[in-house]
């Protein structure tokens, strides 16, 4: 009788132990997950590994110093250009006085290292710059396009758009619809904010881009506006891949300032 | 006398001048939806690294492959053109340090991905930079370091900061996704809870198929996952967490219970099920465990979701005859029809983002998955198809994932269930890798903020 308890609670006992070890809800086993590890990024803006010339930090550090509150132009003013013999090779250190000024105020005033980069790619842009090239050529495009000016004939209906917005509407529409091509809008803005980026370009008589700045440039980097700073840089690339921009072949006084104003919301809302 | 003429005539001058020097301003309220054409060049590894890689993931090239996790992301997101590495001109080592701007423009790169990846102790530290190739400049340059089993993840950090960097909301791709994997004919199919990263990969299984378990969601942290078993054929809600494995029954509730789901700040569950023969909503406290019910009507609710701020709570019902959508204040008050269209509405999830409500329409024997804002108004039907439902929305309210099934015959052949994503233009739908197939998908907010 005891003996057969006994072989009885071993049976049982048995056949729990093997209950808990083979059903898994008991078992409780840790799913093989890979952990979600926090990761932690670090800006390395400050410790770019980008080489320079040790005179270009010198030269932006005084330029820095000197100006504060000059905006973007993104290329070399022609007229500097012009002064440079075209087969003299331009030392680096004259250079980044000469391009460097503009550049450097306008976007990011604050970053040394962008700054010290972009010394690096102008100095290199200078000694073959094609668009500074163009500027030379453009001159006598300029002088020419003022002569051609008085001989063209300009009709009634033509005057009156330009009287009132400084371009024909067939010009607008073709200068609207180059950019519309070349603006790829980022489609993560907010439709619902005030998000206007205007910017100003100074063109040269072939559509090509002086300068460009951005009129609210204060605005790109101040906290809480990288919805702007996206858009005024979407605009930006915008202008850049367009140029030559489609102007009139006239009139260049007319449209060597003009001013194109970026609005995305109209798109975004779909 | 003489001197108002000459007042006058400075005004006169000074206006006109005024006039003939007035800007021109060009209005620019449309551009192009084409993805952005970028180059991801391959992080650069040093041979030492490389060899240990090799060593420790079995990966030939530790940096190209991270490189095409970001590749594969951007061009799934549909904004992005990643463009064929066969066509870039500089080493990827040079391009990280100093690239040759004028090179990536030929091939027309608007902007340029480069890295470089190394083993510091025994860890994987990755550094990237991200260029604008037509301002010639770098935009973002970020690093950070991880164990190396995790470079898939790399991959999807890097893409989100791109992402977010150029288009101007946060990323979606350090996710991950957990959905009911089945197996089997459609007439004895088998499911299993399993959880992957955002592109499919790493599948994991939570459960082993003996139990049905439906509609799996995500708290807002990520670790736990609520989800409805059947017990016995009585409906369980359990809380299962992610990271132990450990799982809880939350309540075995009676009748027909549906869709538990959490409230944005992690303390409660909301669900449907049915009390006395109706259906309402109700709330359980997670830690208290008390149950409180939102809405009392004779008709059928069912399907809640909370708005991102728990103010509101949106939900289907058939109270006003045919099944429509409807959002209420979260205790219950004030509730308001929505959805006005021909055809039943169910399924309706508010968006992370708070302005849209996505939901699933039945209309002529059709299923669409659409969107409308949280007062009715803009319904947008994004994708058709013979049956799809139970769409989840990615953490930056972009994209849905949901599921679509294809018609069986009569002896349960033939039939899939397969996970869909698309994006709220319409046009970037995708279907979505998975192991088996898949249903009632549920996507996680981003794992690294």
């Amino acid at each position: 009788m005891t003996n057969n308890i006994i072989i009885s609670s071993a049976l049982h006992l048995l056949l729990i132990i093997i209950t808990a070890l083979s059903l898994p809800f008991l078992a409780k086993k840790p799913i093989d997950l890979p952990p979600i590890i926090s990761i932690e990024l670090i800006q390395i803006t400050d410790k770019t590994s980008i080489p320079y010339a040790p005179k270009a930090k010198k030269i932006i550090e005084e330029i820095k110093k000197k100006e504060k509150e000059k905006l973007v132009s993104e290329q070399a003013p022609p007229k500097k250009v012009k002064k440079e013999k075209p087969d003299a090779i331009p030392l680096p250190d004259q250079q980044k006085n000469i391009v460097k000024k503009p550049e450097e105020e306008k976007q990011n005033p604050e970053k040394i290292d962008d700054e010290i980069k972009q010394v690096s790619e102008f100095e290199k842009k200078e000694l073959f710059d094609p668009n500074n090239i163009a500027a030379l050529i453009d001159k006598s495009k300029e002088e020419t396009a003022e002569v051609v000016k008085s001989d063209n004939k300009v009709t009634q209906s033509q005057r009156k758009s330009v009287i009132s917005s400084g371009l024909t509407l067939n010009e607008e529409d073709a200068l609207k619809a180059q950019i519309f091509g070349c603006w790829s809008i980022p489609l993560g803005l907010p439709y619902n904010e005030d998000l206007l980026v205007r910017i100003k370009l100074n063109l040269k008589p072939d559509g090509s881009i002086i300068n460009s700045e951005i009129l609210d440039h204060a605005r790109m980097n101040k906290p809480g506006q990288g919805f702007y700073k996206v858009l005024a840089e979407s605009a930006l690339r915008a202008i850049r891949l367009c140029q030559p921009l489609r102007v009139p072949t006239t009139g260049y006084e007319r449209w060597k300032e003009i001013q194109l104003n970026f609005d995305a919301r109209e798109m975004l809302q779909g | 006398m003489k001197k108002i003429i000459f007042f006058i005539y400075v005004s006169l001058f000074i206006l006109n001048w005024g006039k003939a020097w007035s800007l021109i301003e060009v209005d620019i309220t449309r551009g192009n939806l084409n993805p952005l054409p970028l180059a991801v060049s391959p992080l650069s590894v040093d041979q030492n690294s490389k060899e240990k890689f090799k060593d420790l993931l079995k990966l030939d090239d530790i940096g190209a492959e991270i490189s095409k996790v970001v590749e594969n992301n951007l061009r799934q997101s549909g904004l992005f053109n990643p463009l064929d590495p066969k066509a870039f001109l500089q080493k990827p080592d040079i391009a990280h340090v100093k690239p040759r701007f004028e090179d990536w423009a030929l091939i027309k790169a608007q902007a340029l991905i480069t890295g470089e990846v190394k083993i510091v102790d025994k860890k994987l530290r990755v550094e990237f930079r991200l260029w604008d190739i037509l301002a010639g400049k770098e935009i973002m340059a970020l690093a950070f370091t991880t164990v190396s089993e995790n470079w898939r993840r790399v991959g999807h950090i890097i893409t989100d900061k791109v992402y977010q960097r150029l288009t101007g909301e946060k990323g979606y791709f350090d996710t991950r996704i957990i959905y009911v994997a089945e197996e089997g004919l459609k007439t004895s199919r088998i499911k299993k809870l399993a959880i992957m990263d955002q592109d499919g990969f790493n599948t994991k299984y939570l459960t082993l198929g003996n139990e049905l378990v439906l509609t799996p969601r995500f708290n807002p942290t990520n670790q736990m996952v609520t989800y409805l078993s059947y017990f016995k054929n009585l409906p369980r809600v359990y809380l299962l967490d992610i990271e132990t494995g450990i799982q809880e029954v939350v309540g075995d509730f009676p009748g027909m219970t549906f869709a538990p789901r959490f409230s944005p700040d992690g303390k409660k569950i909301i669900m449907s099920f049915a009390k006395d023969g109706n259906s309402d909503i109700y709330t359980m406290d997670l830690e208290s465990r008390e149950v409180e019910k939102i809405t009392n009507h004779p008709s059928i609710d069912t399907s809640p979701s909370y708005s991102p701020d728990g103010k509101y709570i949106c939900f289907n019902s058939d109270r006003s005859g045919y099944q429509q959508i409807y959002v209420m204040r979260s205790d219950g008050s004030k509730v308001k029809r929505i959805s006005f269209g021909n055809g039943l509405y169910g399924t309706p999830v508010w968006s992370p983002r708070g302005d849209l409500i996505a939901f699933t329409k039945l209309h002529k024997g059709k299923f669409y998955i659409g969107v409308m804002r949280t007062d009715g108004t803009g319904e947008r039907l994004l994708t058709e198809n013979y049956y799809q439902e139970a769409p989840s929305w990615s953490p930056n309210g972009r994209v849905l994932i949901f599921y679509r099934e294809t018609k069986s015959d009569s002896a349960g052949k033939g039939f899939t269930a397969k996970l869909w994503s698309i994006d709220l233009t319409g046009y970037n739908e995708r279907m979505v890798k998975t192991e088996t197939d898949a249903s009632d998908p549920s996507w996680s907010s981003l794992l690294t903020d």
